[in-house]
């Protein structure tokens, strides 16, 4: 998973501590979080990483950065998602950490990725099978 | 120049690395700096928006003076301001602060822990500290008392 984490609106902050909650909580045995600025800066550990295996993007915006840095570095994407296109993000959200609703609107988001998780998954297996 | 009308006069942009604790009091740090102490003088903007060729958010850190702040040795935040034309007038890294006061680990990504937390406190206090050099010096550049 490849969160955009962008600092300047809350959005971004929800996309961060949801793929975050995916990978400590919802499917931590299955997934794990690539580092963006890590990413962007060159570093060919992450970027083959992507290549290698099934990627989820996950942006704040519809600036959509971690999808067109993942695609233009390490090729197609298994999936993407925009927390903004996803839900309704309350203008008046705090960009630190959120908390009370804030964070159950983390885990709802975080929910969602999860269950996308368990689709690419799915398919990558049947993939698998089918080339046996 | 600029004023509280024209814009921050000063970009405080952390690393905001999903992958370590100390990239998180980074990004609390930086909050706590631009939101808590200095609100009208100092931002943030979004890292990777820079990195990615954002014209306007290039313009902003070209024009404007920048303090990075990294979660790890790594320097993603100062290597790609500096990458985009950005003034980098600081550098700060968090693990710097960590050998200063070891008992301050922070606990997890999404949850600091009191430690991160006091880390986060400090290392506020060194941006806001920054954020104040760097305004008064362009005050005096330009004559303003």
């Amino acid at each position: 998973m490849l969160a955009c984490s962008g600092e300047c609106r809350a959005s971004g902050t929800l996309s961060r501590v949801a793929t975050r909650l995916v990978r400590d909580e919802y499917r931590a045995d299955c997934t794990a979080t690539l580092c963006l600025p890590l990413f962007l800066a060159g570093d060919e550990d992450e970027r083959s990483f992507a290549r290698e295996f099934p990627t989820i993007t996950i942006d704040g915006c519809a600036k959509r950065c971690a999808l067109i840095a993942t695609e233009k570095h390490s090729g197609p994407v298994a999936d993407s998602m925009v927390v903004e296109e996803l839900t309704q993000v309350p203008p008046t959200l705090s960009r630190r950490e959120p908390h009370g609703e804030a964070l159950e609107l983390a885990r709802r988001l975080a929910e969602e990725i999860a269950r996308r998780v368990d689709r690419v998954l799915a398919n990558t297996t049947r993939h698998k099978e089918a080339d046996q | 120049m600029k004023s509280e009308a024209n814009g921050p006069q000063v970009y405080v942009i952390p690393c905001s690395g999903i992958g370590k604790p100390t990239a998180s009091v980074a990004r609390e740090a930086t909050y706590r700096a631009i939101e808590d102490l200095r609100p009208g003088v100092a931002d943030t903007l979004c890292l990777s928006l820079l990195t990615m060729g954002d014209a306007q958010t290039a313009a902003a850190v070209a024009s404007t003076p920048c303090i990075t702040v990294d979660g790890c040795p790594r320097l993603c935040a100062r290597k790609n301001v500096e990458l985009a034309g950005g003034q980098v007038c600081l550098a700060l890294r968090v693990p710097d602060l960590l050998r200063e006061h070891p008992g301050l680990t922070p606990a997890a990504v999404l949850e600091i822990g009191p430690q991160g937390e006091e880390l986060a406190d400090r290392l506020a206090a060194m941006l806001a500290h920054a954020i104040d050099g760097l305004v008064h010096k362009e005050d005096s550049v330009v004559g303003r008392s």
